[in-house]
């Protein structure tokens, strides 16, 4: 990365120069008038401008790209997200073509055809057979381009497969939560914005009216998804809009509060396959935030942890129901369950001390985003 | 022709034309004055006033972007607190600095200062009017964009900072003053600002429409208009039906915002509270941002294009290829510019099937798009072609527009904006084609027309340092940014160390933003060349540049009533360069075809004889008797 700062750089000091140098001219031109052969100063000199311009620029363009081709979109780790970066390449492909042709011919026309004295324009002011043809062809490409485009954005728009891991993640200022069905009826419970309080550890706002959610449990750094299985994201935000982003995966979605929306894709690679692949160790998926949503915008990092069924289930297992940490934070909210769930609720009462870790987690999250404001 | 009943009407206004004459007081003149002219003048100062903050504003925020935590306490004279006591920039403020820089530089420099310059200034010149339709409501139009500038002007300096939530405000962060500090005071005034700023594009866009289609002299027919016109002409319809769109949904956030309305929130807990507000959506204001939103963008750059269009002929000394193709590309581009909006909002939840509609009219953009470009370099084929520092603005505009374009068409692909979506890709594409592109028009126009202005002429060379220092400038800092997009990094990130996937390119983020310092001091080049040509610069000749078009018949500095007796009549089109058969290489407008009978082509020969009864007809010239 050093080289493509020192080559761009050189191609600055190149530039550098060159003002320099011309401003030299100027200094000796200001007082004088308008050399004879010249329409206006310097002509010449801008026409071969034009020319050094384009060199240095192919230069630029073709080394910029080997030196930073690296860093380009990080691999994709889900089948629709190398669909969509063979289109990505293969629309950017068409584009770089287009932008070199029309740049080249621009910049060698402007030297080409530079003032000479004694030259007349040639009068041309229409040609309809020309210009037929280049409507035609971008609209042919465009075609092209809206075809494979459309049948790409309605597959992976297309509702999620009925085997898919359903997960919730919610946006907040500033962080991300994540709620899993649980291990005993692996449905996701009901939930109301209104019930919403970090004090009694339910920052998701989890209806305990509706039994569904007794099991279900939450994190508030980690989303942790089984190899191979589709996942079908469901999303939210409480506050103000935020937007799911997974790189690796090539998910992006906004969260809206008062408006869930959705996502679904396949993660197809481990965690310890991407270590492995990239040579990494340290590697991990992440989850992001693009919806500009306050200070802490650029601070919502979420890990998210791709492994075989078995390690997932052992960590689904680990983790505490949101009803045990409500109720060991405030036992009496048990009075605010219906009485005919109560002493199925009673079960997730703070009998486990396991609980702890979550607790700790949440309420840290909690009082640094009020601390953030 | 009913040229008996004209001339009745003109003959009644005679005397009142008279008073017109008397010498004008300073107030009258200069401030709140009614003459386009000065007024275009007021815009572009003013215009320029607003750049200078807004580029700086975006070098400050490079500066943390490319040196994460840089000490920035040299600046704390200037920003005050916003510089923590570490020396580094205040998160808070730098979404602050972003959002002022998108919404100065949007509204304020590419709207006001590039349209209402050159509308004002050249509308009424190349129709061949004396003034605008309604001298009075133009005035108004520009005190209260003043106004308006004022308001946000103040926002600078409130105690919680400027609005923050982007140049697009999207609620509910800028609806809930509890969510970010910017929603606070500033957001108050961001709205109370734009509304004004609404009513003067709208007091202006109504003028420029009205003039252009009732003021023109007699024989400038609509296919006779230069480029120029037709762009400020149809950007003036772009303006005046997507403005009110922006206004409303200005409305109903100051509604939801003091009123306790509903209209952009639902179901929202914030800060330990759970709020009232049901079944609002903000979508819906999306939706009505960027029916604003996405025509605002050919708003900034149709003037650009016009302008471009006619420095490119004049000085390659060629006719632009395609006059009719020219301006049927500019209708088809106003025209989809109203049903596209919603390609901004692929990833917000919006119904797929409304994405691959809206894709698919997306991409049709690229049609006239690239007849523009095709047309504009088969105008340079075979010229002779001069760089004047307008010259040069102007071919880079068309290599920004190009370049930046391209990239459009990906990010308007459903499937490809997923992963592109606010990241930096997006960032480098719309500050290519519609920023730097824009920018580039705004610099061609004042190169070219400075003459007409002032009656002096700005230095050539200094000119043309500026131009190349910029447009390698522009480059150097948003090309690599795409790669930064590509490789998926957020727009709006105060700092990219969080993230792993947004570790690399330190070196890439340092080199833009040391990019961009040198571009920024390179407009100071500019800045001098502008203001030392007005007072102490070479008088201008009438016609410096060998144009056709009509504003070059006037005075070097034409007066009150722009000509000096009677409005000259117009025979041709704008572009007759370089006519085979003719002595010079161009023929002004106001030549008639029975002045050269040498290079007339068949069907103009025709048109002789319609030339004698064009001459006599006197459609709205109140001087014509008069002198």
């Amino acid at each position: 990365m050093i080289y493509l700062v020192g080559i761009l750089g050189l191609v600055f000091l190149v530039m550098a120069i060159v003002v320099i140098s011309r401003m030299q001219s100027v200094m000796k031109s200001v007082n004088k008038d308008v050399q004879n052969d010249e329409p206006v100063a310097n002509n010449k000199l801008n026409g071969t401008m034009w020319i050094v311009t384009l060199v240095l620029g192919l230069v630029g363009t073709i080394w910029s790209y080997y030196a930073a081709k690296d860093g380009f979109l990080p691999e994709a780790s889900s089948p629709h997200g190398r669909r969509t970066d063979e289109l990505f390449w293969f629309s950017m492909a068409l584009m770089m073509i287009s932008f070199l042709a029309v740049n080249v011919l621009l910049f060698y026309f402007s030297w080409k055809y530079q003032y000479k004295k004694g030259n007349k324009a040639t009068f041309y002011p229409d040609n309809h057979k020309l210009e037929l043809i280049w409507t035609a062809i971008p609209a042919v490409v465009m075609a092209v381009l809206v075809f494979t485009g459309y049948r790409a954005w309605t597959d992976i728009m297309s509702e999620a497969p009925n085997n898919s891991q359903v997960i919730e993640i919610m946006g907040k200022q500033f962080g991300w939560m994540v709620r899993y069905g649980g291990t005993e009826d692996n449905k996701l419970g009901n939930y109301n914005y209104k019930l919403i309080d970090d004090n009694v550890q339910n920052p998701m706002g989890l209806d305990f009216s509706d039994e569904a959610s007794f099991d279900d449990i939450s994190h508030v750094s980690e989303m942790h998804v089984i190899k191979g299985r589709p996942v079908s994201l469901k999303i939210r935000a409480r506050d103000v809009l935020h937007s799911v982003f997974i790189p690796h995966m090539r998910v992006k979605m906004d969260a809206v509060p008062g408006m869930p929306t959705k996502f679904w894709f396949t993660p197809d690679k481990s965690t310890d396959e991407m270590r492995a692949e990239l040579g990494k160790p340290e590697f991990d998926y992440e989850i992001a935030c693009t919806e500009v949503c306050g200070r802490g915008h650029f601070s919502m990092r979420m890990r998210l942890i791709v492994e075989d069924e078995a390690s997932f289930k052992k960590w689904q297992s680990e983790q505490p129901t949101v009803l045990s940490a409500v109720l060991q934070t405030k036992p009496d909210y048990i009075s605010r369950i219906p009485e005919n769930l109560r002493a199925k609720a009673m079960k997730y009462a703070p009998a486990a001390p396991a609980a702890d870790s979550t607790v700790a987690q949440t309420g840290t999250a909690a009082a640094s985003s009020a601390a953030l404001r | 022709m009913s040229v008996v009943a004209t001339s009745t009407i003109v003959d009644a206004h005679v005397e009142e034309v008279h008073e017109h004459h008397e010498e004008q007081n300073f107030w009258k003149k200069y401030v709140f004055s009614e003459d386009h002219k000065t007024i275009a003048k007021q815009y572009m100062i003013t215009g320029i006033f607003w750049a200078v903050i807004g580029i700086a504003m975006s070098v400050v925020f490079r500066l943390q972007l490319g040196f994460p935590g840089i000490n920035l306490s040299w600046l704390k004279p200037v920003l005050g607190r916003w510089i923590t006591e570490t020396g580094t920039l205040d998160p808070n403020f730098y979404l602050a600095l972003v959002t002022m820089h998108g919404t100065i530089m949007v509204f304020f420099v590419l709207t006001a200062g590039l349209s209402g310059t050159f509308s004002n200034f050249l509308i009424p010149l190349q129709i061949g009017a004396r003034d605008m339709a309604s001298g009075f409501l133009n005035m108004l139009g520009f005190w209260f964009f003043a106004l308006s500038s004022v308001v946000m002007f103040i926002s600078l300096f409130l105690h919680t900072g400027p609005a923050a939530g982007g140049w697009v405000i999207y609620p509910p962060l800028s609806a809930l003053p509890q969510a970010h500090m910017g929603s606070e005071m500033g957001m108050t005034l961001w709205l109370s600002s734009m509304a004004l700023f609404i009513i003067s594009s709208l007091l202006g866009g109504i003028n420029y429409i009205t003039t252009v289609i009732n003021l023109r002299t007699r024989g400038m027919t609509f296919s006779r208009l230069p480029l120029t016109i037709w762009a400020f002409f149809i950007t003036a319809v772009l303006g005046l039906i997507s403005f009110p769109v922006l206004f409303s949904a200005a409305l109903l956030l100051i509604f939801d915002r003091h009123f306790g309305t509903s209209f952009y929130l639902s179901e929202i807990y914030i800060n330990g509270e759970a709020l009232p507000n049901m079944g609002g959506s903000p979508i819906l204001f999306q939706h009505l941002f960027w029916f604003l939103g996405h025509p605002e963008v050919y708003i900034v750059l149709l003037p650009a294009l016009g302008m471009t269009s006619e420095i490119i002929a004049t000085n390659a000394r060629k006719p632009i290829f395609g006059y009719r193709a020219m301006i049927a590309s500019l209708l088809g581009i106003a025209f989809l510019a109203f049903v596209v909006w919603a390609h901004h909002m692929f990833v917000t939840g919006m119904n797929p099937f409304l994405g691959s509609i809206f894709m698919f009219l997306t991409l049709i953009i690229a049609v006239p798009s690239a007849v523009k470009a095709f047309n504009y370099i088969t105008t340079l084929w075979r010229g002779n072609i001069i760089f004047t520092p307008a010259m040069l603005f102007s071919i880079g505009l068309v290599s920004l527009f190009v370049s930046g374009g391209v990239t459009g068409i990906i990010l308007g692909n459903s499937a490809l904006d997923i992963q592109l979506h606010d990241t930096y890709f997006v960032v480098a594409h719309f500050h290519i084609v519609m920023g730097a592109a824009s920018a580039f028009g705004f610099f061609a126009g004042i190169y070219h027309w400075f003459p007409k202005m002032f009656g002096r002429m700005m230095n050539n060379s200094m000119g043309q340092i500026h131009f190349w220092a910029t447009f390698i400038g522009v480059y150097l800092i948003f090309y690599p940014m795409h790669y930064i997009g590509i490789a998926g990094f957020p727009r709006r990130y105060y700092q990219f160390t969080t993230y792993d996937f947004a570790k690399s390119y330190t070196n890439l983020n340092m080199f833009v933003t040391i990019a961009a310092i040198f571009t920024f001091a390179a407009q100071f080049i500019f800045l001098w060349n502008f203001f030392y040509s007005m007072f102490k610069g070479k008088t201008a000749p009438l016609n410096p540049w060998r144009s056709n078009t009509l504003e070059w018949t006037t005075p070097v500095v034409p007066g009150h009533g722009n000509w000096v007796g009677e409005i000259p009549a117009v025979y041709r089109w704008p572009y007759d360069y370089s006519k085979p058969g003719a002595a010079e290489d161009f023929i002004p407008q106001t030549v008639p075809y029975s002045a050269t009978p040498e290079s007339n082509l068949p069907h103009e020969t025709a048109l002789i004889a319609e030339e004698k009864e064009l001459g006599e007809i006197n459609l709205n010239d109140q001087f014509r008797t008069a002198h």
